[in-house]
């Protein structure tokens, strides 16, 4: 986003409810990831994106309430669908959009793709393609804040399909035996590509942590109020060097799995009911209006801003030329 | 009739160590399972235990003594009945001490090649192997491959604070096979990491530590278990510079022995230049000698890339000249001529280096002159010297343990085939391991691994002489 919300410490003193002005600012910030998802899903449509592309749309609160919790330094890592958690980093739309129509202009040079984008400017590790790999790699990160003593955290996501693999429970056990300060955030968006959880996943995913002795809870997924007060517990737990903790925020995906996923493997109405009962940009929306914190006029400002940043990530993305030819040779090993 | 007691090995590869302790003196009433006497290796203290039931008639080998081979009788032991004092007497001063070898199955006399010292010295100038490392060797020590790695990492440790170790038994048990001996008293456990038996777990976490600009030394027990992690390895460290467009270096190294040891079977053998060189992205060492393994450690600690640092157990015990100068360290990417020749180019790499200057010396007593060349890092590959050696011998020999297809060899072969055609007077051979998983028994695995006379044969070969 342009502007990450941190609370001060006035507001923290206050109390552990947000204020109307950052909930405006994660109402914002949701939105931009919903918009920017759907410019990424017609591109895709129009050919100007390839390959693999998998749309955040309906995770949205779960990044969002996160970021809301964590400080300037803390390091983030995910798997492949990362459009949003890299938007939620900070990360410029262009950039990131621009990475998705392979150009020059994108966060890697067009070289990486939509699976593959980093930051280190804002502490966002990636981006990697192979399901449950971002686990170690992220326990890697907490583990070097730890060596440095530098009191930050990683915020390691990853989703019920990763749950499975073994070098998830690998991450579990030195994580707990050396008490690495890791967020586990397990985005349970019901599929695993096609695979329902409870098709794939035996007994519940927030006590998978269980055996190693690592708190975890069931966090609502859809409410980027609960998302953010359950990481603010769970930051204050990892920061005071107590080890990691596992949140399960249950969520979903309205978009299949990926863009050539037809989704046949859930019904329509299942889908519908999602979207029109527990959307977590229509319910923020409307509880800001109710409770007056918000008017037409001020909400149609914010979307009217969020669809320029998008329309404007877009024409950079087409408009930018693709990497010089001589890219295909540079970035293998760093000369020493 | 009394019981022998021979000198025990502790490891696949011992050959010989220390008498350190005599626990029980002549005389002494043993039971199985006593403690009679402590030996040492290079890699640990063991107690030896009493397998038999008797009294200690006679010790044959004094405590403090060095360099007991390995099934050399170092006591008698009198059973019920005898009297130990006539046992004593029995056959004492005959063949002592009776070696290994003397043991074998007949036939297989030889056990292993003693390891040529490579003539490194008085090379012409101006020679393409002249580099500035000769500078280096005006002072030397004699030092194992062990100590040399171990003095490798500990350096890089005190000259940087982001370089620490981490692996299996690293730190309190010393290393498996003592490569990390002394590490965890000087730097402490913050620095030297004992892990869980994990490897797909460690190396991802050592991976996301060099992302963040620590600089882990991750060593695998053996490069056999890094299949298991070999994901993070390819995909994680190598791959990601690139997909970063520059932005996420990882300069970590990955090391540990590989190759086969000594009869420890096929998933305990196996030999990976040839996987790992295969990937943009990676650096892969192989070295042969101490002052390669220290020289070069030390540059891939300080690399900014990932590195394989492929290691050999039956070289971790050798000893070569070592230079003492503190900042000693040598560059990735440049191969050594250990030997100089004009017939035919014998390329080898890591332990197949001995085999190949023993091979050199047969092959001299044969009118032929091979220039042994040492890898030493086979990616990125030094072709320029290989090259120039086969435009002057127009021969080449590939020498490896690993198999055959695909291999290193099968990658010189090509280099060749596009850089020195024209050189060439006759077609480029591999001499490789067999292409069979490694087998147990003591032939088979012989026959399995490539030894001298298949250089031998090779390079006559080569040279249309056989």
């Amino acid at each position: 986003m342009a502007t990450t919300r941190r609370r001060t410490k006035a507001q923290e003193a206050q109390s552990n409810r947000p204020s109307a002005d950052e909930l405006l600012g994660y109402y914002r910030d949701m939105l931009l990831i919903r918009r920017f998802e759907e410019k990424a899903g017609q591109l895709y449509g129009m050919g100007l994106i390839g390959g693999f592309c998998h749309l955040y749309i309906g995770q949205e609160a779960v990044v969002v309430g996160i970021q809301a919790a964590l400080e300037q330094g803390d390091t983030i890592i995910t798997s492949y669908r990362d459009h949003g958690h890299m938007l939620a980093a900070g990360m410029d739309a262009k950039g990131v959009m621009a990475e998705l129509t392979g150009r020059r202009g994108g966060y890697s040079k067009g070289k990486g793709g939509s699976m593959h984008m980093f930051s280190r400017e804002k502490n966002f590790y990636g981006g990697h393609g192979i399901v449950g790999a971002q686990v170690p790699l992220g326990t890697g990160l907490a583990f070097a804040h730890k060596y440095r003593g530098d009191r930050k955290v990683n915020a390691c996501y990853l989703g019920d399909g990763a749950v499975n693999q073994g070098q998830v429970y690998e991450s579990f056990n030195m994580a707990a035996l050396w008490k690495l300060p890791v967020i586990y955030v397990i985005e349970n968006n019901r599929y695993a590509m096609g695979t329902s959880q409870a098709r794939a996943s035996a007994g519940e995913l927030y006590q998978r942590g269980s055996a190693y002795g690592i708190p975890g809870r069931v966090v609502d997924g859809m409410n980027v109020v609960s998302v953010r007060e359950a990481a603010e517990e769970a930051v204050a737990h990892v920061r005071g060097g107590n080890g990691p903790m596992i949140l399960e925020m249950k969520t979903y995906r309205y978009r299949g799995h990926s863009m050539s996923d037809p989704a046949k493997y859930r019904s329509k109405e299942e889908v519908n009911k999602m979207r029109s009962e527990m959307d977590p940009i229509d319910n923020l929306k409307r509880i800001l209006v109710e409770q007056g914190v918000i008017d037409e006029e001020r909400l149609k400002t914010i979307d009217r801003e969020v669809k320029e940043i998008v329309t404007e990530a877009a024409e950079f993305a087409t408009q930018n030329p693709e990497p010089d030819p001589s890219e295909l040779w540079t970035d293998v090993l760093i000369e020493a | 009739m009394p019981t022998e007691i021979l000198m025990p090995a502790l490891s696949p590869t011992m050959t010989e160590g220390k008498l350190a302790k005599w626990v029980k003196k002549e005389g002494d009433a043993v039971r199985p399972g006593d403690v009679i006497a402590e030996i040492e290796t290079d890699k640990a203290t063991m107690e030896v235990e009493a397998v038999d039931e008797g009294t200690i008639a006679k010790i044959l080998v004094p405590e403090g003594t060095e360099g007991v081979a390995v099934n050399t009788r170092i006591a008698l032991l009198a059973g019920e009945g005898e009297a130990p004092d006539a046992v004593g007497t029995l056959g004492v001063d005959e063949d002592l001490p009776r070696t290994a070898a003397a043991q074998k199955p007949k036939g297989e006399t030889e056990t292993r090649p003693t390891l040529p010292v490579a003539p490194v010295r008085g090379q012409e100038a101006g020679a393409p192997d002249a580099t500035d490392e000769e500078k280096w060797f005006r002072d030397t020590v004699k030092m194992t491959v062990r100590e040399a790695l171990r003095d490798a990492m500990a350096e890089e440790m005190r000259r940087d604070e982001t370089v620490f170790v981490m692996g299996e038994e690293v730190a309190e048990y010393q290393g498996a096979y003592k490569v990390t001996q002394g590490l965890l008293q000087e730097f402490g456990p913050r620095r030297v990491v004992d892990t869980p038996i994990t490897e797909h777990g460690f190396a991802g976490l050592g991976v996301g530590a060099a992302f963040h600009g620590l600089r882990p030394v991750v060593e695998f027990m053996t490069m056999n278990f890094a299949m298991q992690a070999i994901d993070h390895i390819i995909n994680s460290a190598a791959k990601t510079l690139y997909m970063s467009g520059g932005q996420m270096g990882c300069p970590i190294v990955f090391r540990g022995p590989n190759g086969a040891a000594a009869r420890v079977g096929a998933q305990h053998s196996q030999e990976y230049s040839s996987w790992y060189a295969h990937v943009p992205g990676l650096k892969v060492v192989a070295p042969y000698s101490a002052a390669d393994a220290k020289g070069l450690l030390r540059a891939a600690i300080r690399d900014p890339n990932p590195v394989v640092f492929l290691e050999n157990e039956i070289l971790y015990g050798h000893s070569f000249d070592v230079p003492t100068d503190p900042d000693f360290i040598l560059p990735l990417g440049k191969a050594k001529i250990l030997r100089k020749g004009k017939d035919v180019t014998i390329t080898a790499f890591s332990l197949m280096c001995a085999h190949a200057l023993a091979a050199a010396e047969r092959l001299e007593a044969e009118g032929i002159d091979a220039e042994v060349i040492d890898l030493r890092t086979i990616r990125p590959l030094d072709t320029a010297t290989i090259v120039a050696s086969v435009q002057k011998t127009n021969r080449l020999v590939s020498v490896e343990e690993g198999w055959p297809f695909a291999g290193i060899g099968s990658e010189l072969c090509a280099q060749m085939m596009e850089q020195a055609f024209d050189h060439l007077d006759a077609p480029v051979i591999r001499v490789t391991g067999k292409d069979v998983p490694l087998p147990y028994a003591a032939n088979l695995e012989k026959l399995a691994l490539p030894q001298p006379e298949d250089i031998v044969e090779a390079a006559k070969k080569a040279c249309y002489r056989s």
